[in-house]
């Protein structure tokens, strides 16, 4: 018998107790937890909330306007004293406007990852933001890049409209695609190895920056 | 409404004057309480130590001894909660419906705090104790019959008493039935930060709602001559002003055991230690602290 | 690398003994668990609908368990889809075998991992190392475990039992052996400590091929696996390498996606206080253009169909290794996780260890004693195994597997003994009236200070009553008749 075939079969005589009958759906799951929010994805309540739980992480969280978001972002940008920055396809253009373009970095070709070491910054949007956890969801899409872009810099700006934040977990999971390879990020990277005592920083970005368009 | 007291076997032997305060707090309350002579233990330290074949005997005694009853009282919530949550499924994994029958047919079992507030409805129960107490919450009384703040409310009414918090209240005194021999270095471990949580909160008298876990940490108390001692909820909650009268609770007591005892207003397990800068009388009494 | 193993371990009562003896780990436990136990009350007290939540939590995981045949087939056919390769492996060694031979393929020599208990189970460092692939943890704490040829003694943070000081040493001393060295004038600021394992893992992540890790959940509808973490090596390990190997325990599945908007609000919040951990990653068998190019999925059974098989014990399957009860246990926080004698400490451990390796040797048979059962780490956990009901049931199979001996053990003489004294008041009565004759001669001042025979363990640091010359009983015989 090969493992899989062992496995399975010990799986069933361990289960003897289920009912031959028995389908998965005759167990119950109450799901009496909220699955809503108690505000409307992008409403102003949700939006403050994020930008608190964010701050709580350690995160800078700004509110722009669209017409803003370009200065800001040069301004983020330059206020880090960064030479340049990695930009994934599909980021708005609009965005980009007040940048240099000599210190944009295009992913097309794939930059190669010991060059993304040594890139300042990365510029991405967003799939979705979880506000009660303080959370941003990327998924690959335009503007957010292969998962190394978002990994590898010590630098993180994430632009996201005011309509991408919602309430809770659930909201957020009903909105993703599962398929897509995701990274959930909540604040910069950190550890509580050392004594339980959080830090903030260590392989991830260690600074992310949250621009928040409405 | 006939009302059984379950004593408990190691109140029994060890501790009799809880038992007595028990009847004398619950006749003071106008409620008349009986002893059925046939009851001996709830099995939990064999049910807790995995002697299931043993305690399967133990159960069925409890519910013969117990049938008939409206209700049955105990000092302790360690009991109360074996007979509760596990009595029923001792008698169905020994197979035996008829015993599963007569358990499911026991009267309710309450521990002393839930029987005093949710049935007699009283939280003043016309006590006098004036002395500095912390209380300690037992586990099983918090975590599985969920009495809650009933032992304080109880206490917070005590005439007298000055009742001060006890730090890291939640955390287990490390007794846990075979556990204190079978692990006994980890159960002083936590005994000690316990006895040390309840020195400082210079208190004289510990009080817990079960004598399981008085006798661990009073154990350690005694052992390092701390001079302060352990009493049973009950027993302060029976003390009354009257007794302070030295004839007094004298025809309570047992012939042979009073060249040792106690002033009555001052019932003792563990003798008071003479180091003890208190006295067990100690005038520091007339301000009451709320925690 | 190859650190020592559990092998040989005492049993727990005498290795808690030596645990309790060494000040530096009690104080170092007693920080780490007070300082997580307060930020996890105030992370959970902030969620309204925790209690629904752990409910739907336990009910998943039930349901999950009650069909897991079915769930494991719709998984492997939906990694397979997506790119994945998935294997089985009935015990530990098949696992780890499996995963040597995967490395092997690739021609590398070296792996990066991310934490993982599974791995630690199976002992696959050291199967790599037999094999000549050298694996390099890269949790800091996992790294500190490593680095100082230690053992891990918690499963969110192995190295919990060293302080910050400890870590720089250990840092110092055996950075520059494996790889960039920790900057001679290091200090224990934890920035600094964090600091020094960035740039010493680093490059080991730059030129990584493959990557090993666990997985926190499997999603059986879409083939998707999740990995929780804190410091961003996790997505390192995932992402960076040509080949990404994951060894995952079959109770790891969940039904459906939307399972896991449960999982993601209970885990992060239980585990180490936060609303939500620093990183999430997830994934689907294979993408274009985004991760490894190769997917292996190793289903471990290990001892999980053997739980599985017992209709009490099963719940312990329900554990998602938040390790919230390994915070709040009075044991574990005095005794630390090496006591235990495996990868899985603590009150969990305590009924995971037993079922999963059995109870041939003394110290697994000793894990479910190892508890006061104070029923603090049921009251936290977020699937609500109730661990000291397993606990109790286990112990009961200890004992039973104990009477086919011919000889019965001194608990068991002790444990008749007590049966028949207690089977009747009258005998009762009678070993009451023996008990205070003995406590007369035994006592002092009203209390004995030395007791006979193996009570001598409760009167090593303790005092007790003499029993009373008038039981209860007596008196009411005296006083109500």
């Amino acid at each position: 018998m090969n493992a899989r075939t062992e496995v399975l079969s010990r799986i069933r005589r361990a289960l003897a107790d289920v009912p031959e009958g028995e389908r998965p759906e005759d167990v119950p799951v109450p799901r009496a937890y909220a699955r809503g929010g108690t505000a409307a994805a992008g409403s102003p309540q949700v939006v403050e909330l994020l930008t608190t739980r964010l701050a709580d992480y350690g995160a800078s969280v700004h509110l722009v306007s669209e017409g803003a978001a370009p200065t800001v972002i040069a301004q983020t940008l330059s206020a880090r004293g960064a030479a340049c920055a990695v930009v994934p396809q599909g980021f708005p253009p609009a965005w980009l406007a007040a940048l240099d373009p000599h210190r944009v970095l295009d992913d097309r070709p794939r930059v190669p990852v010991r060059e993304l070491d040594r890139v300042d910054s990365v510029v991405t949007t967003a799939a979705v933001a979880i506000a009660e956890t303080g959370t941003l969801v990327l998924d690959g899409g335009p503007g957010q890049g292969r998962r190394a872009l978002t990994l590898v810099p010590d630098h993180h700006v994430c632009v996201l409209r005011a309509e991408q934040v919602v309430a809770r977990v659930p909201e957020a999971l009903a909105r993703l695609d599962p398929v897509r390879p995701l990274t959930f990020v909540s604040g910069p990277s950190a550890t509580s190895d050392i004594e339980l005592d959080r830090v903030e920083g260590v392989h991830g970005p260690r600074t992310l920056h949250v621009l928040i368009v409405v | 409404m006939r009302i059984a007291l379950f004593v408990t076997c190691l109140t029994d032997t060890l501790y009799p004057e809880t038992g007595r305060a028990v009847v004398k707090l619950l006749e003071r309350l106008g409620c008349a309480v009986e002893f059925p002579a046939g009851q001996t233990c709830c099995g939990q330290m064999h049910f807790n130590t995995g002697y299931r074949r043993e305690c399967v005997p133990l159960v069925r005694r409890f519910a013969e001894t117990f049938a008939g009853y409206d209700a049955v009282v105990t000092p302790s919530g360690s009991c109360a909660a074996m007979v509760r949550e596990y009595h029923e499924r001792v008698a169905e994994a020994a197979g035996d419906a008829r015993l599963a029958a007569a358990v499911r047919a026991t009267p309710a079992v309450y521990e002393l705090s839930e029987f005093l507030v949710d049935v007699l409805g009283v939280t003043d129960v016309g006590a006098y104790f004036p002395h500095r107490v912390t209380f300690h919450p037992t586990c099983h009384s918090q975590r599985m019959l969920g009495v809650g703040d009933r032992p304080l409310r109880l206490l917070r009414a005590v005439r007298g008493i000055d009742l001060v918090e006890l730090p890291a209240a939640d955390q287990c005194c490390g007794f846990g039935g075979t556990f204190a021999l079978k692990n006994h270095d980890t159960s002083v471990a936590m005994g000690a930060d316990k006895a040390r949580h309840v020195l400082a909160t210079g208190a004289e008298v510990l009080c817990a709602g079960d004598n399981s876990c008085l006798m661990h940490i009073g154990g350690l108390l005694s052992r390092l001559r701390t001079g302060v001692r352990t009493l049973h909820l009950a027993e302060i909650l029976a003390a009354a002003e009257e007794d302070r009268a030295p004839a007094a609770a004298e025809e309570d007591r047992a012939p042979a055991a009073t060249e040792e005892d106690q002033a009555p207003a001052a019932p003792s397990r563990s003798r008071p230690v003479p180091h003890s800068g208190k006295s067990p009388q100690s005038p520091r009494t007339a301000e009451r602290s709320t925690p | 690398m190859n650190g020592p193993t559990f092998l040989g371990t005492p049993a727990f009562p005498s290795a808690a003994r030596t645990a309790l003896a060494d000040t530096r780990l009690r104080h170092n436990l007693a920080h780490a668990t007070t300082t997580i136990r307060r930020k996890r009350e105030e992370a959970v007290a902030e969620v309204d609908d925790w209690e629904a939540l752990r409910e739907a939590g336990r009910a998943v995981k039930e349901r999950t368990l009650r069909h897991l045949d079915r769930y494991l087939l719709q998984l492997e056919e939906r990694v397979t889809a997506a790119g994945g390769r998935v294997h089985w492996a009935r015990d530990g060694q098949e696992a780890a075998r499996i995963v040597v031979d995967l490395v092997q393929a690739t021609g590398e020599r070296e792996v990066v991992k991310v934490k993982s208990m599974t791995t630690q189970e199976i002992g696959l460092n050291e199967a790599l190392a037999d094999a000549g692939i050298t694996a390099y943890e890269t949790d800091l704490a996992e790294l500190v475990v490593q680095l100082g040829q230690d053992r891990p003694s918690h499963i969110l943070v192995p190295a919990i039992h060293r302080n910050r000081a400890e870590i720089r040493e250990i840092f110092l001393r055996a950075m520059g052996e494996h790889g960039r060295a920790a900057p001679a004038d290091l200090s224990d600021d934890p920035q600094e400590l964090a600091e020094a394992a960035r740039r010493h893992l680093r490059e080991k992540f730059l030129r990584a091929k493959v990557g090993v890790s666990g997985a926190n959940f499997l999603v059986a509808e879409t083939g998707t696996a999740v990995v929780v973490e804190s410091e961003g090596n996790g997505r390192m390990c995932l992402t960076l390498p040509e080949t990404l190997i994951s060894v995952v325990g079959i109770e790891k599945v969940v039904p459906t996606w939307q399972d896991l908007e449960i999982f993601l609000q209970l885990l992060p919040r239980s585990s180490t206080g936060e609303r939500m951990n620093p990183y999430t990653s997830s994934w689907t068998g294979t993408t274009a253009d985004d991760g490894p190019g190769a997917f292996h999925l190793v289903l471990l059974d290990g001892g999980r169909t053997d739980t599985l098989a017992d209709p009490v014990g099963r719940q312990a399957l329900n554990c998602i290794r938040c390790s919230a009860c390994l915070n709040v246990c009075p044991v574990y926080e005095r005794v630390g996780g090496h006591a235990y004698g495996s990868v899985y400490p603590g009150p969990i451990g305590a009924v995971l260890t037993p079922q999963l390796r059995g109870t041939a040797a003394e110290s697994d048979r000793s894990l479910p004693y190892a508890s006061t059962l104070c029923g603090a780490c049921y009251e936290v956990c977020p699937v609500k195994i109730n661990i000291p009901e397993v606990l109790v049931h286990l112990r009961a199979r200890v004992v039973d597997e104990g009477r086919t001996r011919k000889v019965p053990s001194p608990e068991r003489l002790a444990m008749a003994a007590a049966r028949s004294v207690l089977a009747g008041p009258s005998r009762l009565a009678a070993a009451q009236r023996a008990a205070a004759a003995a406590g007369r001669l035994l006592g002092r001042d009203g209390r004995i200070s030395r007791l006979p025979g193996p009570a001598s363990a409760w009167t090593e640091a303790r005092d007790v009553p003499v029993p009373a010359r008038e039981s209860f009983r007596a008196w009411w015989r005296r006083t109500h008749r």
